[in-house]
């Protein structure tokens, strides 16, 4: 099996994305990179839709205040995406349906080999050993190449910071629990445990199990395995994938190459990109201390 | 809690089980209230009526799996457990782990590669989804948050409640 090698992959200013094969792909689709990856397992079939997980990310991330409280079901009325004042949001689904309605927690899924990653040219985002896709938002230039470079519409871009325009997103609660091992605040208070904290390798056993004595009950596939190369956040469901808000059209292929064809479609973007060099070197040169930046690389002009 | 655990396992340890039928009757031991979410502090403490639950349920093992003497109900449990004698403890937190996913519970289970269990649920997730599960199921009983136990002060500024009824947050983006 063929998959893009992640590593080299980083390396995406003006050279060649090499390929890679990666070990046999046994089993799960991980990919072989981080072998201590935590993450989380949505099983779609427990969630009520109390928004807990929604209030819990709120305070943990210090987040603005909520347009309305987080016990208002209203917000159901349409599907939600991520923002930068909400980095998860419930949706509901399958409403009509007998055994309906559906619900699932949105955030971002930590991909394996992340789009958002290589589609930043100042290299603001990491991928660190526990699996967390963080981001540097000092460094961060406010492009949105990785808004839309990410698969599952995740990073919300502040609209009200002009002067430090920045995007932000969910970071697995990485600086304040997953580092020291503690399971993510939206995991923590989940009342029926449709979120399940782990490592990757466990849950990916886990859910399969979870299929296997209840085949009833759930789909036979295990989202997030496989998909966009496999990501940290792995989701069950007893109803289709793509009826509860998933793209069926993302392969398990990584995104890195439709980056790569995505970039070569900005040249504003990129003509932007010397006059803001200087002043993201000096601050990069500040902030080198994300840990677990996979390439010193600085990128080249077009 | 303690004090009928300790009844129904000093009953259990002296046989008794092999006499038990599922009847309310025969649980005589059994508290006819129980107070839930102790250590609550976003949902305040409340009295679980267990005698009601009993009434209606007349299967201890409804609730109560592979404890108190009816035999496992679930197939699955059954291909190992068919003719397993009934677990010494009664309470779900005497299983059920309060913190499910503590730095211990997770590396003591990723170590542990012939575990069979490895997705045993924490306490608050077997509760909750026991108490909704049957009340959705049955279509009887609350499922929502305050309908069972209703919020501290911290509870409400958790939830900015205080804000209810202004527009719907996804009104302002678009
Ligand atoms: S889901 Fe989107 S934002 Fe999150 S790691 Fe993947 S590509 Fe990046
Ligand atoms: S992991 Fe942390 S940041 Fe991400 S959605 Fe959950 S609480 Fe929010
Ligand atoms: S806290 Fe759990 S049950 Fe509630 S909405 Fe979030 S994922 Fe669903």
């Amino acid at each position: 099996m063929k998959r893009r090698n992640f590593l080299k992959a980083c390396l995406i200013g003006g050279t060649t994305i090499a390929m890679g094969k990666t070990n046999k792909g046994w089993a799960s689709g991980s990919f072989e990179g981080y072998p201590e990856s935590m993450g989380v397992l949505v099983d779609t079939t427990r969630c009520i839709g109390c928004r807990s997980c929604e209030a819990a990310c709120n305070k943990e991330q210090k987040l603005p205040e909520p347009d309305t409280s987080f016990d208002d079901k209203s917000v159901f009325e349409e599907p939600r995406r991520p923002t930068a004042k909400a980095y998860t949001v419930v949706n509901q689904y399958e409403k009509e349906k007998p055994g309906g309605p559906v619900y699932r927690k949105v955030q971002c899924n930590h991909c394996n080999e992340p789009a958002c990653l290589t589609s930043c040219f100042v290299n603001a985002y990491t991928k660190t050993k526990e699996g967390a896709v963080i981001y540097n938002s000092k460094v961060c230039v406010g492009c949105r190449n990785c808004m839309i470079a990410c698969p599952f519409n995740v990073p919300g871009y502040d609209y009200e910071s002009v002067t430090n325009p920045v995007i932000k997103k969910c970071i697995l609660c990485y600086d304040t629990r997953l580092k020291v091992g503690k399971p993510p605040a939206c995991v923590d208070i989940c009342p029926q445990e449709a979120l399940t904290f782990g490592h990757r390798a466990d849950l990916i056993k886990i859910a399969h199990e979870r299929i296997r004595s209840n085949p009833d009950r759930y789909l036979d596939h295990v989202y997030g395995e496989k998909e966009v190369g496999g990501t940290s956040w792995l989701y069950l469901s007893g109803t289709e994938f793509d009826k509860i808000g998933f793209d069926p059209s993302l392969s398990n292929d990584p995104i890195i190459s439709n980056v790569k064809d995505f970039l070569g479609m900005v040249p504003m973007v990129l003509s932007i990109w010397p006059a803001l060099f200087s002043g993201i070197h000096l601050l990069s040169k500040h902030d080198s201390g994300g840990e677990g930046h996979d390439t010193e690389s600085k990128e080249e002009e077009p | 809690m303690s004090s009928y655990k300790h009844l129904i396992v000093a009953a259990l340890s002296l046989g008794a089980i092999s006499v038990f039928t599922p009847l309310a009757a025969q649980c005589a031991a059994v508290p006819d209230s129980v107070t839930l979410n102790q250590n609550g502090t976003l949902y305040k403490p409340f009295a679980f009526n267990h005698a009601k639950h009993i009434q209606q349920l007349k299967e201890c093992a409804g609730c109560h799996h592979h404890t108190t003497g009816t035999l496992v109900l679930d197939p699955e449990c059954a291909r190992c457990h068919q003719n397993s004698s009934p677990t010494a403890v009664v309470s779900c937190k005497g299983c059920h782990s309060a913190k499910p996913f503590s730095p211990e519970t997770l590396a003591e289970k990723h170590a542990d590669k012939q575990r069979y269990h490895k997705d045993k649920m924490g306490l608050k997730g077997a509760m909750h989804q026991s108490c909704i599960g049957c009340h959705q199921k049955e279509g009887a009983g609350p499922v929502g948050c305050q309908e069972c136990h209703p919020r501290t002060e911290a509870g409400e500024a958790f939830n900015s409640s205080s804000r209810l009824g202004a527009k719907p947050a996804h009104a302002k983006k678009h």
